[in-house]
């Protein structure tokens, strides 16, 4: 991909600039001047960001632009959304055309060091598997030798399934088709053994995709790590820390049991220090982050927990169970930071 | 046309005799012919049926996923469930009724320019009706006074931005196409030298690349901070794109009006700009309607290609329909084929003009 290249270089060398332009909170103080988040998101995948039939974003990375708004402005509605492709995200960002950029963005070094971007932290973690028919014999991707395999193009999907195979020493053959609807027609005309994609991708494809769900089966080999999150551009740090810590305090209503329903009589009535705290019943958290006191209150209060958020998104659009994303006292990966 | 004026008197006979010499001379005229006709026949016998009783007899209109399961037909449903996710985009569900006044004005617009061929009193008021016109849109879509809450047009979508990018396109592109038309037959080297690269450039990129960089390279030479909205990068990329094929187009006309018309237009001591306007271009475009109308409407369809720097046109609205649940997305098949028909329609009627336009503009020359 030439073309990647040339942007990536060209991000870069514009990204060296714009940090140096920027001023601490410049994003920030902008955001508070108009009155409202200028949030990036997928150009369209459910359960992560899709515009329902009334045309309003839904989604995890909806809800993250969601919780921000709530945070700093007091009103999850104070969102405007920019949808964007794979391509355009990081220039977006860096240009300074949208605030923050939550569009399933996996985390990497190169993106958070040398495109001069800042990750906040983790909403989801995926990681890239194995769909085939039950017919197909297999029981695990060890097996698949010779197998044709059915991808998307142009993605890292692409070169993970290179490497898997390669370090295994096994051959395959892919078949390589660029819209996502075509790939899929073609896996379950049978014109390929496997599909391979996102973990999550490969769930809602069985689901709603398959004739006969119970005829396909995901392979249990993840092949590759995934943590998708939210970042925002070098330069305005305070920002950097009020989305970090808008992720981290929706973990920890979760792990606090503070859910929407139950946010107001918490904060009236909890005797745990660390609701008092999150909640700003026992004040200073906001002011920290140079945020109202009621910061996390409101996003509880509008958004939810980051379980409910999870609940009302991922598993209700694509029935996927937490996984890894659940809380680490349950097995997940979902740990957050104190709020102290 | 020559054919008929080598036919034979009608034969007379009952209308079966008829349909058997009609059919003997037009379908059976040979084996080659025979064979031909049989085949065609054939063809449309095993590819109907399947595609009508798909379509129309084990359809459903139903909005419900559940619906849609229980037929084995096309799920026009789906079609029916996010009619206005697919016509408007994101734009805010409750102000819609915005986009549909603003695509019935532009309508008006265009229907009330294009009927001037038949109704020359209407043509004083071309120009008055855009000047009014486009703003009106832009407030309608826009908002922000009038007590209009404001609507960015990050948020607009759908058949009206699609209208939109290409009305705007053509009202732009037509002049300036022509002027680097002009500027390519200049003899001022600087004009022609300039005209020349422009053309030359632009028609050696592909229009995504176009778009490309508008959305991606460029906002990245702009100082921090400093953003030019994202649809009016398209826009003017359209513009710019589509210009420079209509120069080309022009060009073919102006060539083909004769040396003599030039020069009689010099004998009449007329200055470049009245011989142009009073003698050249009157000629040199009715000679180049069916290209230009054939850019239009590849430019009309070009604008799909907006979706790639997430901007939702008409076909990005399908697809966003098609993801707004997981359950919808198998019925991409339905989906576009309801865009195909919508894009069929208006491109069908632009080729109709078109011909029709060339028609009336040809009467003086028939007689």
């Amino acid at each position: 991909m030439k073309i990647k290249t040339i942007l990536a270089a060209g991000a870069m060398t514009v990204a060296a600039v714009a940090a140096h332009n920027a001023q601490a909170g410049a994003v920030l103080d902008g955001i508070k001047a108009k009155g409202f988040v200028q949030c990036g998101v997928n150009t369209g995948l459910p359960g992560v960001a899709a515009a329902n039939a009334e045309g309003k974003w839904e989604g995890q990375d909806v809800d993250f632009c969601r919780g921000l708004a709530a945070a700093i402005l007091g009103d999850s509605n104070k969102v405007q959304y920019t949808p964007l492709t794979a391509a355009a995200r990081f220039t977006a960002l860096q240009s300074g055309e949208i605030d923050v950029l939550a569009r399933n963005t996996t985390a990497t070094l190169t993106r958070d060091a040398k495109l001069g971007l800042t990750f906040l932290g983790i909403n989801y973690y995926d990681g890239q598997g194995f769909l085939v028919p039950t017919a197909l014999g297999v029981s695990s991707a060890t097996e698949l030798d010779g197998a044709t395999v059915c991808v998307e193009p142009g993605t890292t999907t692409e070169l993970n399934l290179a490497d898997y195979f390669r370090a295994k020493g096994m051959s395959f053959e892919p078949v390589v088709i660029e819209n996502i609807n075509e790939t899929t027609a073609a896996f379950f005309a049978g014109r390929c053994d496997v599909y391979t994609t996102d973990a999550s991708g490969l769930a809602s494809i069985r689901n709603t995709m398959a004739p006969n769900p119970d005829d396909y089966m995901i392979l249990p080999e993840i092949i590759s790590k995934e943590p998708l999150g939210p970042l925002v551009a070098q330069g305005d740090d305070q920002l950097a820390d009020i989305g970090r810590w808008v992720l981290n305090a929706m973990i920890e209503a979760e792990e606090l049991g503070v859910t929407m329903a139950n946010v107001d009589d918490m904060k009236a009535n909890s005797t745990n220090p660390g609701v008092q705290r999150l909640l700003g019943v026992s004040p200073g958290m906001g002011e920290a982050l140079g945020l109202d006191e009621a910061w996390a209150y409101n996003i509880i209060k509008q958004v939810g927990n980051y379980g409910e958020s999870y609940d009302a998104t991922i598993k209700k659009m694509l029935g996927l169970e937490r996984g890894l994303n659940a809380l680490w006292t349950d097995g997940g990966l979902m740990y957050a930071w104190p709020v102290r | 046309m020559s054919e008929n004026a080598k036919m034979p008197p009608l034969p007379t006979g009952t209308f079966g005799e008829r349909a058997v010499t009609w059919s003997r001379k037009n379908l059976f005229d040979g084996w080659f012919n025979t064979l031909l006709t049989l085949g065609a026949i054939a063809f449309i016998i095993w590819l109907i049926p399947p595609i009508f009783n798909w379509a129309v007899v084990n359809a459903t209109l139903t909005p419900t996923i559940e619906g849609c399961a229980e037929v084995t037909g096309a799920c026009w449903g789906f079609v029916n469930a996010n009619l206005r996710l697919i016509l408007f985009g994101t734009y805010p569900y409750d102000e819609q009724w915005r986009p549909v006044l603003a695509m019935i004005v532009l309508v008006g617009i265009i229907c009330g320019s294009l009927a001037a061929v038949k109704f020359p009193g209407l043509r004083k008021w071309i120009i008055p009706m855009w000047v009014i016109g486009v703003p009106v849109i832009g407030i309608l879509m826009w908002g922000g006074v009038f007590g209009l809450t404001y609507v960015q047009n990050s948020f607009w979508g759908g058949l009206p931005l699609t209208m939109i990018l290409s009305a705007i396109g053509v009202i732009f592109a037509f002049p300036l196409g022509l002027l680097l038309a002009l500027g390519r037959q200049s003899n001022m080297p600087a004009i022609k030298t300039v005209s020349v690269v422009y053309i030359e450039v632009i028609r050696g990129v592909p229009l995504i690349t176009v778009l490309f960089m508008a959305s991606v390279m460029f906002p990245l030479f702009l100082p921090a901070g400093v953003t030019i909205d994202k649809l009016l990068r398209a826009q003017i990329g359209i513009i710019l794109f589509t210009a420079a094929y209509l120069a080309e187009v022009f060009r073919g006309g102006l060539q083909a009006v004769p040396r003599g018309q030039f020069e009689a237009a010099d004998s009449l001591s007329l200055s470049y700009w009245q011989s142009m306007r009073l003698i050249i271009l009157p000629q040199a475009l009715r000679l180049v309607i069916p290209p230009t109308v054939n850019s239009f409407i590849s430019m009309f369809k070009d604008t799909t290609l907006v979706v790639i720097i997430g901007l939702f046109d008409f076909l990005g609205t399908v697809k966003l329909a098609l993801r707004s649940d997981p359950a919808w997305t198998k019925y991409y098949v339905e989906g576009y084929a309801f865009a195909a028909a919508i894009f069929f329609l208006i491109c069908f009627s632009m080729a109709k003009y078109s011909a029709y336009l060339e028609k009336e503009l040809r009467k003086g020359e028939r007689r």
